[in-house]
Order: C-alpha cells, then sequence, then structure tokens
C-alpha cells in the first residue's frame, strides 16, 4: 500500500499520462534527446502483510479493531485501573490467550507468505547485460530489462515477447497459475523484430498497469540508425504474463514491461470480501441484547447500591470503614467507578471464549469436509476443498441455489453428435464412434446428402474456423502434459494427435470432421494443413483469425487457399449468424437447430464467404489499423469484425451434446425437497437450457413454464416495454395472486396437487426488467418480477452475461427476508455470482481453476452438493446454533447468581465466585464438551439426512436462532440461575451445615452454587447429545472430574503468590457436609427436570420427529453391522 | 476462517488445499477411511422419550420423597432456642448498655437475660451468636485482611497488606491482625448459667475450641515465629486493631489458643455469606449418657456488652442448637425434597396418563414410509 502511494508521490508525472514509456534494454533512444530512466516500481512481490518490526503493533491493531476483542480489552483495561471487584488476571488471562493464539496462528501465515514470497523474489533469472546473460534474482528486475526464459519456467515480470526460438516467431505459455486455463496458448513476437537485440534501440508506449489479464495495448517504436522509426503494435499476444509458464519452447527474449506489484497477476491478487453468516448475525444480535442486560443489570445494582448506602448507618458502618481514598473521590466520579465494576463483575455474560470456541468450530469442522471421502472423485484424484470455514453452518440454511449450467449441470465434455448441411441432416455415427473409416467411412453414412462440395465446404470450415491447436507429442513434452479436456483422453490409435483448445466445443467440432475424413493437422507458420477425403494435404494460409467473444458469440478465420481463393469462415450461435446470412437460406436450417436445441445439444451454425480481392485488402487495412490503434482498440476491433463478417452463406449447422453430470437430476431434485429453490443462470441458448432443466428434473411435464423471453415480447408485434408489461402482470396474477394462500416455498408440501410453474427469462428480457427505459415504473417491474420468480418452482435464465447473473443473486439476496443464496458453477463466467452470492461453490470442472479459487467451497461433482448441503450443512448448523444458544445460556445462568449475590451484600460487587473459577468456567470447566459436541453431534444419521431431504426444512430460515428459541434458552438460564441462588441462600438461612455445627462462609456459598452449576450445566449438554462417542463420554465426565479435582487442588495448598487464601480447604468441606450434598443433588435434579419434560412433551408433536425415532435406531444398527 | 492467501507454491497447477489437511497426503490424496474423519465413529445414541423418562420420574419422586421426609423429620428433632439481647426494647435487660453505645468505650456493660428451656437438650448442644444487618459480605470488608500476615509471615506481620486500609497503620506501627474484619471482631462475652430450681446459679461449662475448622486452625493461621515462642515478643511492634481492648497476644491464656489461631478470630475470619448469619461460639460437651446437656429449666444469660450494632440498626442473638448429620436446624432441604419428589411423581403419573392415552395413536398414525 504505502508503496503504491509512494510510487505515486515521486513517479507522480508518469501517473497523470494514461501510458507509459519504456526503453528497451535501458538505452537511451535516438528519438529523445535527454534520457531520463523512468522510475518504475522494481521486481519484488511482496505479499506478506508484515515485517518483523511491524508486526506486534500492526497485529495488535487489526486484532483489537474486532469488536469483540476491542470490548474485552476494555474491560481488562478498566480492571486494571479502577479497583474493581475481580482481578486483571480473570479477563486478561482469556483475552490474552485469545490474541496470542490468534497471532501466533496469522504470523505463522505470514512467515508462509514471506518465503513464499523470497522463494519468487530470489528466484534466478537472467537478464541480458551488454548482450550477455546475468544471472541475477528476480527482484533485481528494472522495466526495460531484456529477460531470458528458458523452457517450464515461470515468467518472472510481464514481458513483452520479443524473440522465441521458435521458427514461427511464436512461443507457448500455460496461464494455468492465473486463469486456470491449463491449455496452451500462442503468443507471438513482435513483428519484424530484428535478430539482434544487442543493437535494438526502441520504445515501447503501453498502457499503465491495470488487473484486466486479457487486455493490453501498447506501441513499440524501433529506431533504426538510417530508417524512419518503425512502428509495430502491441496486443496481449505479445504480452507474457508474470506467473504464466513457458512451454513448447526452448527459449525466449523478452522486455519487461510491468514489474512486481503492477504485474498483472500482482494487480489481480485482491483479498476476497469476507463473507458473513448468518448465525454471525444472529450472534450480533444476541450479543446486543446481551449487552443491554448487561448495562441494565450494571445500572440496576449502581442505583440501588446508592438507595441502599443513603440509608442510616450502611454507607460506612463503624467495622467498615472507607479508605482515605475512597473519602476523597467525588461522588460522581465514585458512581460511574461503581457502574464500572458492575460491568467487570457481569462481564463474563459475554464471553471471550466464545469467539474463539466458535472459531474453532468452524475451523476444525470444515476438515470434515475435506476428510469425506463421499466427495473424492477418482478421476481428478481429490476431494472436496474448502477455502473459508466461517460459512460452514450457511450450508444448512441455503434457499436459493443458482447454478451454472455447462459444466455444473452438464459435464462439459462435448461430444460431436450430429450435423446438418445445406438442410440435410447427418447423424451416422452416435453409435459407432470408434470404429469408422477415414476414407469411405463417412460416405456410407451420409444418406440423404447435400451437394458433395457442400459438404466438403462445410468440413473444411469445421477444421479451419478453430483456434485448436495440435498438441505435439515430441519427447520434450513429458513432463508438461496435463492439459486438460477432451485433448487428454487416451489416444486412440487412429488419431494419435492431441487437440488443445480453450473451449471443448471446438475440439468437439474439429474431432466431429476428423470422423467425417477431414483431418486438420495442425498450423504450422500461418500456415493450416488438412487432411481431406483423399487424403491429400491441403493447405491454408491464416490471414486473420477473427477472435471469439461473448458479445459477438461467433469468431472467424480468414483464410486463403492454395488456389488464391480468400475465405472467411464464421460460425457462432444460431442468433448472430442468421441476421448475417442470406434470409432465403436461414430457414431449412433453422428448424434443425432449433430441434437439436431442444434435445438439448448445444448448436453452432456454420457460414462462409468468398472475399473478393478488393474486399480482403478493405478488411485487412481496417484490422491492421483497429489492431495499432492505442485508444478503444476494442470497440474499433469490434466494428471492422462486424463489418466483415456480413453478407454471409449458411452452411450448415452442427449439434454437440454436452452430457448431464452423474446424478444431477437426483441431486435437483433432492435439492428441491429440501425447500430450495433452484435457479439456473446460464450463458447458453434457452432450448438448450429448457432441455437441460427437462433432463434435469427442474421443469416437468406437468409445470407450466412462463417465458419472458425476447421471442415472447416480440411475438405481440408490439413494443417490447409493452409487451413486458402485460407480460409481468399476466404472470403475476397467474403465479402470485392465484397461488392459494398458504405461502409457497417453505411450507408446500412438495407433492402438493398446486400447478407448478417453471419461469424462464432471457438476458435481454431481464435487462428489461432491470434497466427499463425511465418512462416505466422500473422498481414495480423489479418486484413484480422478483415476485413471480420466488412464486415459480424452478427459474431459468439463458443467455446472461456473468454480470448479468450477480445481478440476479443480488437481487434474491437483496429480496425480503434475505434468503441466503448459493451460487455453483465452474468456470470463470460464474465467479461474479459465486462472489456475489452467500456462498459461494466451485466445481472442480474443466473450464479451469478460477471458479474454485474464488469459491468458498469447491467440490468435484455437483452430486456432492446434495450431501454437502443435505448433510453436512444441516448437521453443520445444528452444531454451531446450539453451540451459540448453549453459551449464551451457560453464561448467562453462571453470572445470574452473581447478579443476585448484590442484593444481599449491600451491592458492594462483592464477587459470589472466587476469582479462579470465574476465570476457569469459560476456559476449563465447560469448553470442552460443548467443543466435541459441537463437532461430533448428529441429531439425526447422515444417511437419514440424505434420503429425507425435507428434513433439510426443519432448519430453515435459521430456525435454530431465532427469536423463539434464543427466548427459551434465556428463560431456562433464568430459571436455574434462580434455582441456583436462591436453593443455596435457604440452605445458607442456617449456615451450620456441618455435623460439627462449624458454619460456611461466603465462599463456601459460592463453591455451592458453582458446582450445581457447572454440573447443571455440563449435564444439560448431556441431556441435548443425540451421540454419544467415546470422545463426548471422555470430553463431559472428564470435565466434571477435572472440575472435581481442580477444586481440590485448588483448596488444598496455600497458594504463596495469592494474597488471599480464599478457597482454602472450603471444597473439601463442602463435600463433608451431607446437606452440601443433598442441595447440590437436588438443585441439579430440579434445574434439568424442565428440559426433560419439555423433551417428553416436545416429541410427539413435531411432524418427522416420529420418522426420526423409528429411523434412528435402525441407522444406527446399520452403522453398527459396519464395524 | 481466512482467505485463501497470494502464494506462490499454490501456482503450480497442483492445488494444495490451503486450509485443508491435504499438506500431510502429497500423492495419495484420498482422504483416510478412519471412522472419525468420516463421522461414523460409533455412538450412543440416546432419545428421551416418555418410555425411558416415565421410570426416572417415578424413581426420582420414590427416591426424593423419603429422603425429604427423613430430613424432615431430622431437622424437627434438632432442638434450637434463639434469644434476642439486642436490647432495643425499653423493657429488654440489654436497654441500658445498648444504649451507652460505642465501640472504644473502655468500660464494658454487663446484662443478664433469663430464660427457659421447655425441652431438654441432648447430646452436644452449641452455641452461636448471630448477626443481623451486619454486613460481612461487602467487598470492602470482604477483601480487608492481610492472610499472609495470619499465616505467620514475619514480613507481611511488620508490612501488612494495603488491602487492610483504613486498618493497617495505627501511630507508625502495623496493625495485627490487620484489616477491618479483624478490627471488627465480635467481644460481647456470653455466659450460661443453670438457674437451679433452689435458686442457685450453675456456670455450664462452655468450650472454647473445635470452633472453627480443623484447616483453618492448623494451617492457614499460624502464629508468626512458630507456636513456642513468646508471643508478646514477636508482636513487638505492632499494634492491636483500634477497637480491641486488649492486643492479639492476650486473647486467651491458652497458648494453643492464642494470637492468631485463637478459634474466635478465626471463625470471626470466616466472613459470612449473608447479612444475617450466625457464627459458632461456644460448645457445651455432653456430660454423660443419663443426664441431658440442658436439662429442662431457667436459664440466665449473662452478657458483656461491647458490641455495638445500634447504629446500623443491627440485631445480636444467642442460639443454642443441637446439631444433627445434617448440621443445624432448617426445614428447608426437607420441604425441597418432598415438593421435588411428589412434582416428579405427579409428572411421571400425568405423563403415564398422556403417554397411555395418546401414545398409541401417534404410534400407529405417523409412520409414512
Amino acid at each position: 500500500m504505502l508503496r503504491r502511494r509512494l510510487n505515486r508521490l515521486f513517479g507522480g508525472d508518469e501517473k497523470r499520462v494514461d501510458s507509459r514509456t519504456i526503453y528497451v534494454g535501458n538505452r537511451p533512444c535516438p528519438a529523445t534527446e535527454t534520457f531520463i530512466p523512468p522510475k518504475f516500481c522494481d521486481n519484488r512481490i511482496v505479499s506478506s502483510k508484515y515485517t518483523i518490526w511491524n508486526f506486534l503493533p500492526k497485529n495488535l491493531f487489526e486484532q483489537f479493531r474486532r469488536i469483540a476483542n476491542f470490548y474485552f480489552l476494555i474491560i481488562f483495561l478498566v480492571q486494571v485501573i479502577v479497583d474493581t471487584p475481580t482481578s486483571p488476571v480473570t479477563s486478561g488471562l482469556p483475552l490474552f490467550f485469545v490474541i496470542t493464539v490468534t497471532a501466533i496462528k496469522q504470523g505463522y501465515e505470514d512467515w508462509l507468505r514471506h518465503k513464499a514470497d523470497s522463494e519468487v523474489n530470489k528466484y534466478p533469472v537472467r537478464v541480458l547485460e551488454d548482450g550477455q546473460p546475468a544471472r541475477k534474482d528476480s527482484e533485481k528486475i528494472k522495466v526495460g530489462d531484456i529477460v531470458e526464459v528458458v523452457e517450464d519456467e515461470t515468467f518472472p515480470c510481464d514481458l513483452i515477447l520479443l524473440q522465441s526460438s521458435r521458427d514461427d516467431d511464436t512461443c507457448f505459455v500455460t496461464t494455468a497459475s492465473l486463469d486456470g486455463e491449463s491449455n496452451h496458448k500462442t503468443h507471438y513476437t513482435v513483428p519484424d523484430m530484428e535478430k539482434d537485440l544487442q543493437s535494438l534501440s526502441a520504445t515501447i508506449e503501453c498502457e499503465q498497469p491495470q488487473p484486466d489479464l486479457y487486455k493490453f495495448v501498447g506501441r513499440m517504436h524501433i529506431y533504426k540508425p538510417e530508417h524512419d522509426p518503425a512502428v509495430r503494435s502491441l496486443g496481449p499476444e505479445n504480452l507474457l504474463l508474470k506467473g504464466a509458464t513457458l512451454k513448447n519452447t526452448k527459449k525466449i527474449y523478452g522486455v519487461a514491461v510491468y514489474t512486481g506489484m503492477e504485474t498483472k497477476m500482482a494487480l489481480n491478487y485482491q483479498g476476497k470480501s469476507q463473507k458473513r453468516s448468518a448465525v454471525e448475525k444472529s450472534i450480533n444480535a444476541f450479543l446486543l441484547v446481551y449487552l443491554c442486560i448487561l448495562i441494565s443489570k450494571a445500572v440496576v445494582c449502581t442505583t440501588l447500591k446508592y438507595v441502599w448506602q443513603s440509608q442510616d448507618g450502611q454507607d460506612e458502618p463503624w467495622y467498615n470503614q472507607k479508605t482515605e481514598k475512597e473519602k476523597g473521590t467525588i461522588l460522581y466520579v465514585k458512581m460511574f467507578t461503581d457502574f464500572l465494576s458492575f460491568m467487570v463483575l457481569f462481564n463474563f455474560i459475554i464471553p471471550v471464549s466464545m469467539y474463539v470456541t466458535v472459531e474453532m468450530q468452524k475451523f476444525l469442522g470444515s476438515f470434515f469436509i475435506t476428510w469425506d471421502r463421499d466427495f473424492f472423485d477418482p478421476e481428478i484424484e481429490e476431494g472436496a476443498l474448502v477455502n473459508t470455514s466461517d460459512l460452514n453452518e450457511e450450508l444448512g440454511q441455503v434457499e436459493y441455489v443458482f447454478t451454472d449450467k455447462t459444466g455444473t449441470l452438464t459435464q462439459n465434455n462435448m461430444e460431436f453428435i450430429e450435423c446438418c448441411i445445406d438442410g440435410f441432416q447427418y447423424t451416422a455415427f452416435s453409435s459407432e464412434l470408434d470404429s469408422f473409416c477415414v476414407t469411405d467411412g463417412p460416405v456410407s453414412t451420409f444418406q440423404e446428402k447435400a451437394g458433395r462440395e457442400k459438404e466438403e465446404l462445410f468440413l473444411r470450415a469445421l477444421c479451419l474456423c478453430h483456434t485448436v491447436q495440435v498438441k505435439e507429442a515430441g519427447p520434450d513434452e513429458l513432463g508438461g502434459d496435463q492439459v486438460d479436456g477432451p485433448a487428454s483422453e487416451p489416444l486412440r490409435p487412429a488419431e494419435q494427435r492431441g487437440f488443445i483448445a480453450s473451449s471443448p466445443d471446438e475440439v468437439a467440432l474439429v474431432k466431429g470432421a476428423m470422423r467425417y475424413g477431414f483431418t486438420f493437422l495442425g498450423l504450422e507458420s500461418k500456415t493450416m494443413k488438412i487432411k481431406n477425403w483423399q487424403n491429400d494435404v491441403e493447405e491454408y494460409e491464416l490471414l486473420h483469425v477473427l477472435n471469439f467473444d461473448p458479445v459477438r458469440r461467433r469468431m472467424s478465420v480468414i483464410v486463403r487457399s492454395k488456389s488464391g481463393d480468400t475465405l472467411l469462415f464464421c460460425k457462432g450461435a444460431d442468433s448472430s449468424i442468421f441476421p448475417r446470412v442470406r434470409p432465403e437460406e436461414v430457414e431449412r436450417i433453422r428448424m434443425h437447430v432449433q430441434r437439436s436445441a431442444t434435445e438439448g445439444y448445444r448448436t453452432l451454425c456454420v457460414a462462409y464467404k468468398r472475399l473478393s480481392v478488393d474486399e480482403y485488402a478493405a478488411a485487412d487495412a481496417g484490422l491492421r489499423e483497429a489492431r495499432l490503434a492505442l485508444q478503444d482498440r476494442e470497440e474499433k476491433l469490434m466494428a471492422v469484425y462486424n463489418q466483415v463478417e456480413t453478407a454471409m452463406s449458411l452452411i450448415g449447422a452442427t449439434a454437440v451434446e454436452d452430457r448431464l453430470q452423474e446424478e444431477a437430476a437426483q441431486t435437483m431434485e433432492a435439492l428441491q425437497g429440501a425447500g430450495m429453490k433452484v435457479w439456473v443462470l446460464t450463458g447458453d441458448k434457452m432450448e438448450t437450457a429448457k432441455s437441460t432443466c427437462y433432463a434435469c428434473r427442474l421443469f416437468r411435464r406437468s409445470t407450466e413454464l412462463l417465458e419472458l423471453t425476447v421471442r415472447t415480447l416480440e411475438s405481440g408485434g408490439r413494443r417490447r416495454e409493452e409487451m413486458l408489461h402485460d407480460l409481468l402482470f399476466d404472470f403475476h396474477r397467474k403465479a402470485v395472486q392465484d397461488a392459494p394462500p398458504a405461502r409457497a416455498g417453505v411450507n408446500r408440501s412438495w407433492s402438493s396437487a398446486n400447478p407448478e410453474y417453471g419461469f424462464i427469462v432471457d438476458g435481454a428480457a431481464l435487462a428489461l426488467v432491470m434497466n427499463p427505459s425511465p418512462d416505466t415504473n422500473c422498481s414495480r417491474y423489479r418486484s413484480l418480477f422478483l415476485q413471480i420468480c420466488q412464486n415459480c418452482t424452478a427459474v431459468l435464465c439463458c443467455r446472461m452475461a456473468p454480470l448479468q447473473k450477480a445481478q440476479i443473486v443480488k437481487m434474491v439476496k437483496n429480496s425480503k427476508g434475505s434468503p441466503i443464496t448459493l451460487s455453483i458453477g465452474d468456470g470463470a463466467n460464474d465467479v461474479s455470482m459465486i462472489l456475489e452470492a452467500h456462498v459461494g461453490i466451485g466445481v472442480k470442472g474443466k473450464e479451469g481453476r478460477q471458479a474454485v479459487r474464488n469459491s468458498d467451497y469447491a467440490i468435484p461433482k455437483l452430486k456432492h452438493l446434495r450431501k454437502l448441503l443435505l448433510a453436512h450443512g444441516h448437521l453443520y448448523y445444528i452444531r454451531i446454533a446450539h453451540l451459540v444458544q448453549y453459551f449464551f445460556y451457560k453464561n448467562l445462568c453462571f453470572i445470574l447468581p452473581q447478579f443476585l449475590y448484590q442484593f444481599f451484600c449491600g451491592c458492594s460487587q462483592q464477587p459470589l465466585y472466587d476469582a479462579a473459577y470465574l476465570t476457569m468456567y469459560n476456559i476449563c470447566f465447560t469448553s470442552m464438551p460443548i467443543l466435541a459436541y459441537s463437532l461430533l453431534e448428529q441429531q439425526i444419521a447422515i444417511e437419514v439426512l440424505l434420503d429425507n431431504a425435507t428434513l433439510y426444512r426443519d432448519i430453515a430460515k435459521n430456525a435454530m436462532l431465532r427469536w423463539g428459541p434464543f427466548l427459551y434458552w434465556t428463560v431456562l438460564a433464568v430459571f436455574q440461575g434462580l434455582i441456583f441462588f436462591f436453593g443455596v441462600k435457604y440452605l445458607f438461612s442456617n449456615p451450620a451445615l456441618q455435623d460439627n455445627g462449624q458454619v460456611f462462609g461466603n465462599w463456601s456459598y459460592g463453591t455451592i452454587v458453582f458446582t450445581v452449576l457447572v454440573f447443571t450445566v455440563t449435564l444439560k449438554l448431556a441431556l441435548d447429545t443425540r451421540h454419544w462417542t467415546w470422545i463426548n463420554h471422555f470430553v463431559i465426565w472428564g470435565s466434571l472430574a477435572f472440575y472435581v479435582v481442580f477444586s481440590f487442588f485448588w483448596g488444598g495448598i496455600i497458594w504463596p503468590f495469592l494474597k488471599q487464601q480464599r478457597l482454602y480447604f472450603v471444597f473439601f468441606n463442602m463435600l463433608s457436609s451431607v446437606s452440601a450434598w443433598l442441595v447440590i443433588i437436588l438443585l441439579i435434579v430440579l434445574s434439568l427436570l424442565p428440559d426433560i419434560l419439555l423433551g417428553v412433551l416436545r416429541k410427539p408433536r413435531g411432524p418427522h420427529t416420529q420418522q426420526i425415532a423409528v429411523v434412528t435406531p435402525l441407522s444406527y444398527k446399520h452403522l453398527r453391522e459396519h464395524y | 476462517m481466512m482467505a485463501s492467501s497470494y502464494n506462490i507454491k499454490e501456482e503450480d497447477g497442483h492445488h494444495s488445499g490451503s486450509s485443508g489437511p491435504g499438506g500431510n497426503a502429497v500423492r495419495t490424496k484420498k482422504p483416510d477411511n478412519t471412522a472419525f474423519k468420516q463421522q461414523r465413529l460409533p455412538a450412543w445414541q440416546p432419545i428421551i422419550t416418555a418410555g425411558t423418562v416415565l421410570p426416572a420420574f417415578f424413581i426420582i419422586g420414590l427416591i426424593f420423597i423419603p429422603i425429604g421426609i427423613g430430613l424432615y423429620v431430622t431437622s424437627n428433632n434438632i432442638k434450637e432456642f434463639e434469644i434476642d439481647y439486642t436490647g432495643i426494647d425499653i423493657s429488654s435487660p440489654c436497654f441500658n448498655c445498648s444504649q451507652s453505645y460505642s465501640w472504644n468505650t473502655t468500660t464494658s456493660c454487663t446484662c443478664s437475660i433469663p430464660f427457659s428451656l421447655d425441652q431438654p437438650f441432648e447430646s452436644n448442644v452449641f452455641m452461636y451468636y448471630g448477626l443481623s444487618n451486619f454486613y460481612q459480605n461487602h467487598r470492602r470488608y470482604v477483601k480487608s485482611r492481610d492472610d499472609s500476615q495470619l499465616n505467620g509471615n514475619l514480613d507481611s506481620l511488620k508490612a501488612p497488606s494495603k488491602e487492610c486500609e483504613p486498618y493497617r497503620i495505627n501511630e507508625n506501627m502495623p496493625i495485627a491482625p490487620c484489616g477491618a474484619i479483624a478490627n471488627s471482631m465480635f467481644n460481647d462475652t456470653l455466659d450460661l448459667f443453670y438457674i437451679d430450681p433452689n435458686g442457685t446459679r450453675t456456670p455450664i461449662p462452655l468450650m472454647k475450641t473445635g470452633i472453627a475448622w480443623w484447616t483453618d486452625k492448623h494451617v492457614k493461621f499460624r502464629n508468626p515465629g512458630g507456636s513456642s515462642s513468646n508471643l508478646t515478643a514477636v508482636f513487638y511492634g505492632t499494634t492491636k486493631p483500634l477497637s480491641w481492648p486488649k492486643p492479639v497476644y492476650e486473647l486467651d491464656t491458652d497458648p494453643e489458643n492464642n494470637g492468631f489461631v485463637n478459634e474466635d478470630l478465626i471463625v470471626w475470619m470466616r466472613t459470612a455469606a449473608l447479612p444475617t448469619f450466625r457464627k459458632l461460639y461456644r460448645i457445651i460437651q455432653k456430660k454423660n449418657s443419663l443426664t441431658p446437656t440442658l436439662p429442662r429449666g431457667n436459664y440466665t444469660l449473662d452478657i458483656v456488652y461491647n458490641y455495638p450494632v445500634r447504629s446500623f440498626d443491627g440485631r445480636k442473638r444467642m442460639i443454642l442448637s443441637t446439631i444433627s448429620w445434617m448440621g443445624g436446624k432448617n426445614p428447608f432441604l426437607g420441604i425441597a425434597y418432598i415438593s421435588v419428589g411428589s412434582v416428579c411423581f405427579f409428572l411421571g403419573v400425568v405423563l403415564l396418563f398422556i403417554h397411555h392415552k395418546y401414545g398409541n395413536r401417534n404410534n400407529s398414525s405417523d409412520i409414512p414410509n
């Protein structure tokens, strides 16, 4: 941070302009008279937060920014400053413990980061100095240095590729560490670069560092002594990003343009925003209540104290006079310190240990997810991954599931299914995938054929129009072939080559063409080679690639054949191709496309265009010019693309199948059964997505579909806005107003006879709803839309841009009742919605790791979501909810007797319990059982949870942490606190409790209350425990035993460091009194009575409980058999 | 707990689970199939149902009610006699003494109160003094002591703890024992006389020892310089608490009961839990099994009235009580046990009724799958 700010200070001039100038090799150039080496930051990566010097203050500062820690710090300081009833140790020790543990943890993490940093910063690199490579530490690289990188090395900073050892002036890199795409990407050297880098005199002008990985604009001026300066355009294809790895290329030279913290990787590394779970919000609400209780208790006591003192002779009786200091203080100061003292006395009501326990529970609990063998996927050899443990319990609260389609619901394992050429359909080899003959196989399968030229043209188009690379299986490839996707499938003898592409569709298409007899042989120095039916090798010169982008939804290539024809092949979504071809061709293909789409296939249309020499020249010039532009390059390129891709003729269409994930339908059914609403958000087209929804049983035959898409909006022939208005109101009437008054959603039994609605909306319609023209009442549309969505069983949003996905999630998230949302996706386009939702789940799919990186949890397959939510989520929620309630409960009944005691000791802040008990209560005596409970409890067996998805509804809407249960626990705590205090008080109406007539004092009183308290609180947890493993037994009985042993020990010795031996033999004497025993037993039984009673009475009422009661013993038996 | 951090190590394609336990299993990433990790530990799964709770209720009821009755009977058999000798009333013999109140008067005031016992007190009788509205549990009071001094520490004897303020130093000499508790030690002298039917006063022997906890007397409280040495010399250089008439080494003539190990002092130093309390004063030992310790008849209580309580509206009592295995007389425990036992029993009956009437129907109708 500081570094960046300093940079801004020093490099002020440089920052203001929106480009930077780099002197290649840090040599002055002839054009600029004065060479001032510009200041850029060095190549040091600093990801660590602390240094040795600032660790303590900075870490402490950060820790005390947390409200809870700060509160305890204040309490501690009050105890140190003011003369308070309890020693500062009682709150200082736990606070110190918490702070130390956290600091150690954070320090260790930072140490790891330091280590990683220095590993990167000290990594040896070779920098060209006077033509010779010189070894340097990576951190010493300066902007402008020429760096040498050899194969399989990562780039030490962002480089402009100057020279490659490959003949075709390209190099291959993988960016797996940046965006997760592990395919090889081709980067190009700056065109027409001279070989001698030593004599190169050039400057690079490029934009200021920005985080977008895929954008870069720059310009290179090359100065030659006798020529005019030459200008080359630089784009992302020339830029090698730090963190990427060089592959398939022996050696490259590049000039550093961005270094250190200004590299795109460093700029992209931003901490994810912290997500807070609903439970945490509940905790905060409860804390507020308890804070109010605390303050009111302190106020009551302070008031009473002064009322009591105002009575005659009570303030300062002769036997108990004040010190000089006390007499000297002003009344109001005294009142204030008294108030603070009471706060300190009762501060245990807000337990510092709860935070520790909750953190520990979450941290340790998350291990059960990573340990779960059911999440292990043998294919990718990985299990689940937990990126944040803060949200475990949120998994049990999900109301809305937003799922991506491709790669999540479907496998993203593309298979070429059929194609349609000129209106004729070819669906031959769906079943005989492996046994086809290269030469004549396809011919026999073409039953009803289009013209041969059309077929050939179509297949050529498939072979040419892509960015697929052929994987070279050279010996040097051994280390680097962990490529993703279909390319890594076991190679069949017939196709020795694997293909690498950024999108699996392309591979499927190329493979599809191969099956028809047209094999793509590869791209060598701008020449594409394909083998045709005659086994002849055709060569095409690749002139331009008009890249795919999600806005255009198409891509094109311009090639020149041997015969000199210049051809443009274009493939893309039907909606983007149809307007650009001759209309009369469309109809014959459209039918096929739609039919394929309804069958759940992904369709692409293929078109071509023959470019005349003039046309090509114009296009070529336009493209070159646009690529050179420094500003608005994207827009300019887009304009040229759109201009070129017109008036094409349609050749055909392809259909590629994307198989459903395993158990996708069962998973969706289970989620719906659990009361969750599943929304499918996809970028895919409506028909395909709809068919996937049917396949996943999100839509059923009986489901009535409400469509709000461009098609329905335009069908009426009226303005879109009007139509939107009508449709929205129509749907609203259907789905919301006519729905039975019983609240749909959570309460509805899911097999009810009510008509089910499915809602389909597409990106364009959504944009209309979200951002309508200003004259319409937009908020009304939004709420209507939302209401419709909420009343439908399933919602399908197709044609979504990534940001729209996030927009939808955000809309639902912020709707009434703020439901908990979950997003699941596998691709980079899902990252925005994964980050937006309360819980983001990444599927470890084929589209790279970006989703996994940004997710909170990552699972290998969609089917794992079911167990993650229904079993893990449910259990975690129950556990943490119980933990929270229990903590508040046990501290309330801990402090209530202390509060009541104030009425009997003249409100003098006399603590009831000894300081050791005050300190140890939350740390030792009662912390372990609840921690064990919150890690191991399974009120309902996992198998039962998985089989009965409806059980998930029992805990929906934060059921265990609403005010009702909270009130119950509070009342219980108050009841028990009253019993503890007054039970012992009545016993002490005659303090002669031993059979030798000796009397007990105030510490015995406190010890009896405390003993009852510890036992009751622990046994209450034992009553709530439904799953007694040996650990629970050990911890519960162990805690009680520890309490007894500790009390003996604490009271058995005159402790030299204690000022007062208050508890000396108090516990022992207590146990020697029969009355004390009897009262302890009585009070424990009486305190637990209401809980037992409620446990019995509650059982028969719930609808599922009987079922659980029936099932659980069975499942237990089942477990037994397992062992 | 923490966002996965930017970590170069992570960048090489293999994701090494940042918060998972992936670290220990580098190659074989499949999680271990242990019962603990798979959350399949064998477990006992008790369920609270009417069936399990009903017997518990009955058993609790059946156990508690007899205990309660036993306790109640025991408590009722304990004989207790209480007399308030504060002297609030003009008719009270101690009225005069209570009026001339001051804690530092040198002249002592005596009064005697006659009373009669209707029933004989068998076995050992314990004599308590009781104070009301005396806040021995006031915080300023409770902490105003120096246990280290009382434990015989010579340094603390000369330099008492600051907690003893304002009863720490008097006339530049440390107070021994220091602190408000010691300073306000109960110093009325109570003597009991049996009035024979013929009018002669027979003093009843009162035992001064055995009234404090054994560990207090022998471990927690110790005279400085060991038990054998000369107490007067040991306490030289200290001064008596302000309201004491005599220094601490003149509390008793018996060297085993003098100084800090004086049992009256020890008893007083154990601060009471509530503002109304009693403390053991003397023990009247049983003479023999034939005659009761305190026979029926008339008695006088002679009081040397030193201890002023009227300034804070307090009361002083003398209590004579016998003791059972459960301690002194207290009907609370017996009543509580009987009530809780009855409630349990009653609930058991009610639950049995409910269970019998509704339980079967539930079971038959409510099994969907």
